[in-house]
């Protein structure tokens, strides 16, 4: 008390509230795995990180890429001549090449269906520097964004807390399968109306984080023509653009506002190369607008959070090799389809189901018939349940702001191929031993088959699947089998 | 940070902050300790880019502690409290107060006993001091350079109130590296800026590069020594060519800059002429110079002239310029005013001579292009 009050009185109001959001339980389940990480030799019985949307799977090619190319390196007897040079720029519109090589990088991430302008390519601190510099440039503290629910956890820090701008939920649903509805929009845009809630504008991610699904053009469109009839912003997260494994292909909303009639100063990208590239820690954020006068805001902004002009030297070179980025937005895809297509299929086989996705480095999973009752109470339970004894660091619905209880985000692609086969194993065995404890419950079973039907889940499940052979296979089932040392996730550590 | 401060103090790695550059470090300080409204006092003159780093997304005010030439801009206590009454009567509140030691414009420290009373001064006040040290290691000659780390350990105060601002663009030439340091020896705001930092980490790319180049002792160690050799003698050679023809700068012993008085080329005393004069230097000499009021500084006159950032060359070209520039105005001048007021080191009939022979090399002779100078597009 003594100290919150000293420390109220001696700092800012921004320094002394939680507005950051790390206080909330999004970030529990990572202090459980801080605690006791697992490891496949070191540590078996630790908890799986499920949690984190980091993209690994292809840093072979880009391993070998660099291998290829130490010219791109400024620290290597061929870089080194570009030393100086690119040690003392600090010129905040950013090296030209690497403008243009992550605008072309763009264009090919939308299927080259646009062209990106790289005079409007301006830079952050990574997404999250991103996200919050365009509220800096769009809005007042105390205006306020709609955001489609569920979002990303971190949304709650990016977009409010050094800016004091507010974000107002646009609640979505499993029963259309959180499609973003016009009425929706409009119905939040009326409510905040009415309580005197200056609405600036929408905040989209598309793909979504954390459903990994991609926006129809007609969903698009309706929020283009949205924000124009409402004279409000739209920024547009396409952070994960790249990782559309499948169809239907991503539409980027650069791309829909070109045969529309909409006012295009109100559209603006916000784009990473975190997720798509797998590099985070280069803090590579974009801001690109199509209003003039927020792209040279947002520019003089960037002095706060330029991209170090070494990571700008390096990608502007890796991000111009067309075959290799050709090759590897493929070969992504495809690593990435299959993890995807390992996890949800082991799933189905004990009767989970998940959101059918094609996008992102997570899949939505339905814990729903698992819930005692539908409330968030009882979804926090059952992640304690999931965090201490199933080990698994997955991330509760609630803390995507998600309305329906029962909902949890697992990130599929952080981990190596045995780990992946211990987390299934450790599902499964959960599952089964629920499942157990159910069928000596014949009235609770009956009540949650009545619900599965109600929600139109597809369960792929029958008494003589819990006895199939396979599941009982020792090699199967123990979470102790022997992993080879994996440097993912050792890398996670 | 611990070896620029000549061993004299250990800085703890859990208390190494990132930040987007020093401006991102500027920043994410003023938003831990300040409302929007409330404001720091800051010395002038002082680096232009406070203005934005400081002001501009957190809406904390600026108010400037007047400092002048008469004690060659010592910031004094009276200076000080004078700047904090001001404050009050304009109903802001003070939350803190930025030093820029060594200093930009001016390329000076400040001495110990400064140092202390302005910690004293914080601590009555119950406000924050925040030292931006960026230009820690480029103190060429003495006197030494004194750290507020080091201070704080002599003089009885609340650490909760300090907090360093650190920065690689300066001592190591690093400005497109974005390295920005916040270090803070409060808990809280070390804990706050952290989760700040999100917004403008250091590239891990980077990180790695330069953790392994600064724990290379020995590097480091030879790096410092030529660093402030190469500044020291660049330094030298400026200064004694200006004051030939008549230019003196205020002594300094730090920074990349000399901190140059032209107050007796004014027409008048006022801010206007300093404009003019600008311009001039700008237009018909072809120097770009930074005018002393945008550093915020009280008396017009002064200019800031960065030394550092060019080849010998391109150095020479540059003291022609200003040697042929000083040498028309001189001849307009009365040259025993000039030598007399100035007390001015002048050996004119030799400069002269150079002069002639020097007509022949205009400034539109080809000169080898630079690296060093291409690289400031």
């Amino acid at each position: 008390m003594e100290f919150t009050r000293k420390n109220r009185q001696l700092l800012s109001r921004i320094a002394t509230n939680d507005r950051h959001g790390e206080n909330s339980p999004y970030f529990d389940g990572w202090k459980a795995y801080d605690s006791n990480p697992f490891h496949p030799i070191h540590n078996p019985d630790g908890v799986i990180q499920m949690g984190l949307a980091e993209n690994p799977l292809c840093f072979d090619l880009i391993e070998k890429w660099i291998r290829e190319n130490p010219d791109a390196s400024i620290c290597t007897a061929e870089g080194l001549d570009k030393f100086k040079d690119i040690a003392i720029f600090q010129d905040y519109h950013g090296l030209r090449e690497f403008r243009e090589a992550v605008a072309k990088f763009m264009g090919r991430v939308g299927g080259n269906r646009v062209t990106f302008d790289p005079n409007r390519i301006v830079m952050s601190g990574g997404a999250t520097g991103a996200n919050e510099t365009a509220i800096f440039c769009l809005a007042d503290p105390g205006d306020a964004f709609l955001v489609p629910s569920p979002y990303y956890a971190g949304f709650a820090r990016d977009l409010r807390w050094r800016t004091g701008v507010e974000i107002v939920p646009v609640h979505c649903k499993s029963s259309n399968n959180f499609r973003i509805t016009r009425a929706a929009l409009e119905e939040a845009y009326e409510k905040a109306q009415r309580s005197n809630i200056n609405i600036k504008g929408v905040i989209i991610t598309n793909p979504s984080n954390p459903l990994g699904t991609v926006l129809d053009k007609e969903t698009l469109r309706s929020l283009v023509s949205f924000v124009t009839d409402k004279k409000i912003h739209l920024v547009s997260d396409e952070i994960y653009a790249a990782t559309v494994f499948s169809s239907p292909r991503f539409i980027s909303v650069a791309e829909v506002m070109q045969d529309m009639d909409c006012n295009r100063d109100l559209i603006h990208i916000v784009y990473s190369l975190s997720k798509d590239m797998g590099f985070p820690g280069f803090r590579v954020g974009i801001v690109y607008s199509f209003n003039d006068d927020v792209t040279n805001c947002a520019r003089k902004m960037s002095s706060f959070g330029l991209v170090s002009s070494q990571t700008q030297f390096l990608l502007a070179s890796m991000l111009s090799d067309d075959e290799f980025v050709g090759n590897f937005l493929r070969e992504s895809s495809k690593r990435l389809a299959k993890r995807h297509h390992v996890f949800t299929k082991g799933l189905e086989e004990v009767g989970i189901s998940t959101i059918k996705s094609n996008a992102g480095l997570f899949f939505w999973m339905d814990m729903r018939p698992l819930l005692k009752e539908q409330t968030t109470k009882a979804e926090t339970e059952l992640w304690r349940v999931i965090i201490n004894k199933v080990k698994l660091n997955v991330s509760p619905g609630s803390s995507f702001l998600c309305s329906e209880p029962g909902w949890f985000r697992v990130c599929f692609a952080n981990m190596d191929d045995k780990t992946v086969e211990v987390a299934l194993d450790r599902i499964r065995e959960f599952v089964l031993q629920g499942k157990e404890e159910n069928n000596h419950e014949a009235d609770k079973s009956q009540a949650r088959a009545q619900r599965w039907r109600k929600q139109n889940l597809r369960l792929s499940f029958s008494s003589s699947r819990l006895y199939d052979e396979s599941l009982m296979s020792p090699h199967m089932i123990s979470p102790h089998s022997p992993i080879p040392h994996s440097p993912l996730v050792r890398a996670r550590t | 940070m611990g070896k620029v401060r000549g061993g004299r103090v250990k800085f703890d790695p859990d208390r190494i902050v990132m930040s987007g550059g020093a401006t991102g470090a500027h920043e994410m300080v003023a938003f831990c300790l300040a409302d929007p409204g409330e404001a720091f006092l800051v010395p002038t003159p002082y680096y232009p880019g406070f203005d934005r780093d400081l002001r501009w997304r957190t809406g904390v005010e600026l108010v400037p502690v007047v400092c002048e030439s008469s004690n060659n801009f010592k910031i004094t206590r009276a200076a000080l409290e004078a700047a904090y009454e001001k404050a009050k009567e304009a109903n802001l509140r003070v939350k803190g107060l930025l030093i820029t030691n060594p200093s930009n414009p001016l390329g000076t420290i400040l001495d110990r006993d400064t140092l202390k009373g302005i910690v004293k001064f914080i601590n009555e006040k119950n406000i924050h001091l925040i030292g931006d040290e960026i230009y820690a290691a480029t103190v060429f000659m003495e006197p030494e350079f004194v750290s507020i780390s080091e201070i704080i350990e002599e003089v009885e105060c609340n650490r909760d109130l300090i907090h360093i601002v650190y920065s690689l663009s300066k001592d190591m030439g690093f400005p497109g590296f974005r390295v920005g340091i916040v270090y803070s020896y409060n808990d809280a705001v070390v804990s706050c800026a952290r989760k700040m930092s999100s917004f403008g980490l250091v590239s891990s790319q980077t990180q790695h590069l330069i953790a392994t180049m600064l724990s290379d002792d020995d590097f480091v160690d030879s790096f410092i020594v030529e660093s402030k050799e190469q500044l020291f003698k660049r330094h030298e050679y400026f200064t004694l060519s200006l004051s030939e023809v008549g230019i003196g700068s205020l002594k300094s012993n730090a920074g990349l800059f000399i901190w140059m008085d032209l107050r007796k080329l004014l027409k008048e005393k006022t801010l206007d002429a300093e404009m003019d004069l600008w311009r001039v230097i700008i237009n018909e000499v072809k120097l770009n110079v930074s005018p002393g009021s945008s550093f915020h500084c009280d008396e017009p006159g002064w200019f800031r002239v960065c030394f550092a950032n060019m080849d010998d060359n391109t150095m020479e070209v540059a003291l022609l310029r200003i040697t042929t520039f000083m040498h028309k105005h001189n001849e307009a001048m009365v040259p025993r005013k000039l030598c007399r007021r100035a007390s001015l080191k002048l050996s004119l009939s030799r400069r002269r001579d150079d002069f002639m022979s020097q007509n022949m090399m205009s400034p539109h002779s080809p000169i080898p292009q630079s690296p060093l100078v291409r690289a400031r597009t």
